[in-house]
C-alpha cells in the first residue's frame, strides 16, 4: 500500500525550504505527498487531508508556534471524527516535545532528521494506526 | 602630473583617506602595507571594485557590527537594543514577528502563537515609540528587516523619529523593502508583485527626496540563499532584483544615479570559504559594470556595491550547539575578507530558538576577535591575486551573466518584467527548491558532510543549551496594549486618514507615503493600514507547487 502524506505550513511562516525538501525525498521513498501551500489554518488542513484521504499529516513549523498551533490541526481533525495522525517537522526544542506528546503529535523530526529516519517514523506512525 | 599607473592613483586616493588609530603591522612586528598587488593591477576603491568599494577599506573604518535583534514586545526588544550598544554594537537592526511582517495586528485571529515569537511585534505608532525609547536616532543607523508591509513600516518610523524631534533628513539607515525575493524566497507576501513594486517606488521616490541619509532598499540575496539556491543563483538573481528596482525608479522619473547610490545590498556567508570570498568580490564587480555599460551611470556612487553580511543560519545545527560558534566564526572571516561593510554572526542557539543573550554577545565577541585581534582587517582584499580566487570569482561572474541572460529573455530585455515574469511563473522559486532538495541529497547520501549531523556525531546528547523562551504573556500584553491604543484614539481622525490612504492607493500616480505617515501619527494601526490598501491592491495567493 502507498503511503499518502499531506504536507502542510500552518500559519504565517514562509519558511518554505524545508517542506519542499521533505516532500521530494518522501516522493522519493515511494510515498504520495499533496502539499497545500503556505498561510493555512489548522481547518483548511484538517478538511484537506480528510478529503484527501491521507494516511499523515506533516506540518512543517519554524516560526516557534508549534505548541500552538500544532495542536490544533490535531484538534481540528479530531472534532471531524478523523484519527488521521499528525506529525511535525522543524525548529522544535528537546524541552518542548513533552507537551508535544502530550497534545497528541505523533512524531517531531528535528532540524538534521535524515531522510531515512523520517520515513522510517512516518511509516511506524502509519502502521500503528492501522 | 596627473597620477598614471593603477597604483599610483589608488596611492592618491589611499593618502586622501583618514586612517584608523591603529598599528598596522604583524604580530612580530612586520609593516604592512595597506595592500599588495603590481603596479598595473585594478587596486581596492578603483573600478569595477573587485577589491573593494574604498582605498583604504578596514584601515578607514572597520565594518559596522550590525546585530539583528527582535523578539516579544517593543518594551523587551528596545531592552536588548541598549545591550547591543552597550557591548559596542554600532547599528541596529530591528527584526520583527510574522503578523508585523505580513501587515497583520496582534489581534488578528491569523496572528494567534505568533505574536513577538520570530521578533517584535508592531502594530502602531505607540509601540515604534516604544522600541526607540531613549535612543538617540541620529546618531545611530537602524535598519528594519521588513518588505511587503516596509511602506507602512518607514511611515511608523518617521513619525516616530520625529516626534522625538529627529527630523527625517536626519534619520541614517535602511529599510529591506526588497519584495522580489519575497516571492521568489522568504515568502512574506502580502499584495501581489505589480502592486507591491508601486509601494517599492513610492518609498524609493519617497527617500530620494526626503530623507538623503537613508538607503531606500536592500537587496538581499541572504534568504535567496537560505532558501536553498546556490552561490551563483543568490548572486545573480539579487543583482538581478538590484537591476529591476533601477529600472523600476527609472520609471517613476528617477534617473540611475538618483536611485543606485541608496541601493545596498545584503548576502550570506555560507560555509564554503572561498567560494563565498568569491561571490562578493564578483558581485561588485558585476554590479558596477551593469551600472556603469548598461544603465550609462556616471556617478561613481552608483557604481560601488555596498554590501551587508550575515552569516548563514542554514548551515547552523541543533546537534552540539556550541561548534556552531567554531562555523559562525569562518563564514564572518569569509565576510570580512570579502569586504563587507556590515556583518551580523548568528548565535549557537538559532538552530534551537531565538538567540539567548549570552548567545547573542558571543556572536558579537566573534566579530570582536576578527576585527581587533587577528590583524586580518590591515590588509585591502588579501587574497586578490590568488590563482584560486581569482579563477572562482572570474567563474561564478560567467555564471551570473548566463542567468541575467536568461531573467532578461523573459522580460524581452527588460530586468524589470523579467524578474516579475520569473516569479509569476515560479522559475525562480523553482530554481531554489531543485539546488535546496540536490544539496539535501548529498547530505543524506554522505556525499558531503556536516559535523555532528552526519559524521562526528559523539556529544549529540549532551546537556542542552538555555535557550531562550517566549512565552504566550507577551502576546496577551500585546494584544492589551493594541486594545488601549485603539480604545485612546480619535476615531474621526483615523476614519479620516484611512479613507485619505484608500483614496491616494486607487490612483497609482500618486505617491502613498503622505498618507501613510498621516495616518500613523493618528494611530492607525499597521494591520488597519495593510487591510486599506488590500482592498485596492488584492492579495497575492502563490500557486502550491513541490
Amino acid at each position: 500500500m502507498t503511503v499518502r502524506v499531506l504536507v502542510a505550513k500552518v500559519g504565517l511562516d514562509g519558511h518554505d525550504r524545508g517542506i519542499k525538501v521533505v516532500a521530494r525525498l518522501l516522493r522519493d521513498a515511494g510515498m504520495e505527498v499533496v502539499y497545500t501551500g503556505l498561510f493555512q489554518t489548522p481547518e483548511t488542513v484538517a478538511i484537506a487531508a480528510i478529503q484527501e484521504d491521507v494516511d499523515v499529516v506533516g506540518l512543517s513549523m519554524l516560526s516557534g508556534a508549534h505548541l500552538t498551533l500544532a495542536p490544533l490541526v490535531v484538534a481540528a481533525l479530531r472534532s471531524k471524527g478523523s484519527d488521521i495522525p499528525v506529525v511535525v517537522g522543524g525548529i522544535v526544542p528537546n524541552n518542548d516535545l513533552d507537551d508535544m506528546k502530550a497534545a497528541g503529535i505523533a512524531a517531531v523530526f528535528g532540524p538534521g532528521a535524515s531522510a531515512l529516519e523520517m520515513v522510517e517514523s512516518i511509516n511506524a506512525v502509519v502502521r500503528a494506526r492501522a | 602630473m596627473p597620477a598614471t599607473s593603477p597604483f599610483e592613483r589608488w596611492r592618491v586616493a589611499y593618502d586622501a583617506s583618514t586612517t584608523r588609530d591603529a598599528t598596522f603591522t604583524t604580530m612580530s612586528g612586520i609593516t604592512l602595507e595597506p595592500v599588495y598587488g603590481p603596479d598595473d593591477a585594478e587596486f581596492p576603491g578603483q573600478y569595477p571594485y573587485t577589491r573593494g568599494v574604498h582605498a583604504s577599506m578596514y584601515r578607514s573604518r572597520l565594518w559596522t557590527m550590525r546585530m539583528f535583534a527582535g523578539f516579544g514586545t517593543a518594551v523587551d526588544t528596545n531592552k536588548r537594543f541598549k545591550d547591543i550598544i552597550a557591548a559596542g554594537g554600532q547599528g541596529l537592526s530591528t527584526a520583527f514577528d510574522m503578523p508585523t511582517l505580513l501587515g497583520l495586528d496582534s489581534d488578528d485571529p491569523m496572528a494567534l502563537g505568533e505574536v513577538g515569537r520570530c521578533g517584535v511585534a508592531i502594530d502602531s505608532l505607540s509601540d515604534m515609540r516604544d522600541l526607540f525609547a531613549d535612543i538617540d536616532l541620529a546618531s545611530i543607523t537602524t535598519s528594519m528587516t521588513i518588505n511587503s508591509p516596509a511602506a507602512v513600516m518607514l511611515a511608523l518610523f518617521v513619525a516616530q523619529a520625529e516626534e522625538s524631534g529627529v527630523p527625517r533628513d536626519q534619520l541614517g539607515g535602511t529599510l529591506q523593502n526588497d519584495i522580489l525575493k519575497e516571492y521568489q524566497a522568504q515568502k512574506e507576501f502580502v499584495f501581489p508583485p505589480r502592486a507591491s513594486m508601486r509601494l517599492v517606488r513610492d518609498t524609493i521616490a519617497f527617500t530620494a527626496t526626503e530623507m538623503p541619509k537613508w538607503n531606500s532598499i536592500s537587496v538581499s540575496g541572504y534568504h535567496i540563499r537560505e532558501a536553498g539556491s546556490t552561490a551563483a543563483e543568490e548572486l545573480a538573481f539579487t543583482l538581478a532584483n538590484g537591476f529591476a528596482y533601477v529600472e523600476l525608479a527609472r520609471s517613476a522619473g528617477l534617473s540611475v544615479d538618483e536611485v543606485a547610490p541608496r541601493l545596498s545590498f545584503f548576502f550570506n556567508a555560507h560555509i564554503d570559504f572561498f567560494e563565498e570570498i568569491a561571490k562578493y568580490r564578483a558581485a561588485r564587480r558585476l554590479w558596477a559594470t551593469w551600472m556603469k555599460d548598461h544603465y550609462a551611470a556616471t556617478n561613481e556612487l552608483s557604481w560601488k556595491l555596498r554590501f551587508h553580511t550575515q552569516t548563514a543560519g542554514v548551515s547552523l545545527t541543533a546537534q552540539q550547539p556550541e561548534v556552531n560558534i567554531a562555523r559562525t566564526a569562518i563564514e564572518a572571516l569569509a565576510g570580512v575578507l570579502g569586504g563587507t561593510q556590515s556583518l551580523h554572526t548568528n548565535s549557537m542557539d538559532e538552530a534551537l530558538a531565538l538567540p539567548s543573550e549570552k548567545a547573542a554577545r558571543i556572536a558579537l565577541r566573534t566579530q570582536q576577535i576578527i576585527a581587533y585581534e587577528t590583524n586580518v582587517v590591515h590588509v585591502a582584499d588579501p587574497l586578490g591575486g590568488s590563482w584560486y580566487v581569482e579563477e572562482l570569482t572570474d567563474e561564478l561572474e560567467r555564471q551570473a551573466e548566463q542567468i541575467f541572460a536568461e531573467i532578461a529573455n523573459f522580460g524581452d530585455g527588460s530586468m524589470l518584467e523579467g524578474c516579475i515574469k520569473g516569479i509569476e511563473e515560479n522559475w525562480f522559486q523553482g530554481r531554489i527548491a531543485d539546488s535546496a532538495y540536490q544539496l539535501e541529497r548529498s547530505f543524506n547520501e554522505g556525499r558531503r558532510t556536516v559535523v555532528g549531523v552526519n559524521d562526528f556525531t559523539e556529544g549529540n546528547n549532551d546537556a542542552d543549551l538555555e535557550i531562550l523562551r517566549i512565552t504566550n504573556e507577551d502576546e496577551r500584553k500585546q494584544v492589551q496594549r493594541l486594545n488601549e491604543v485603539k480604545r485612546d484614539r480619535d476615531d474621526g481622525r483615523v476614519a479620516l486618514a484611512i479613507e485619505e490612504l484608500t483614496r491616494d492607493a486607487t490612483d497609482p500616480e500618486v505617491n502613498l507615503m503622505p498618507a501613510l505617515i498621516n495616518a500613523a501619527r493618528a494611530n492607525v494601526t499597521v494591520g488597519e493600514m495593510m487591510g486599506a490598501l488590500e482592498k485596492v491592491f488584492g492579495r497575492h495567493i502563490e500557486v502550491p507547487t513541490l
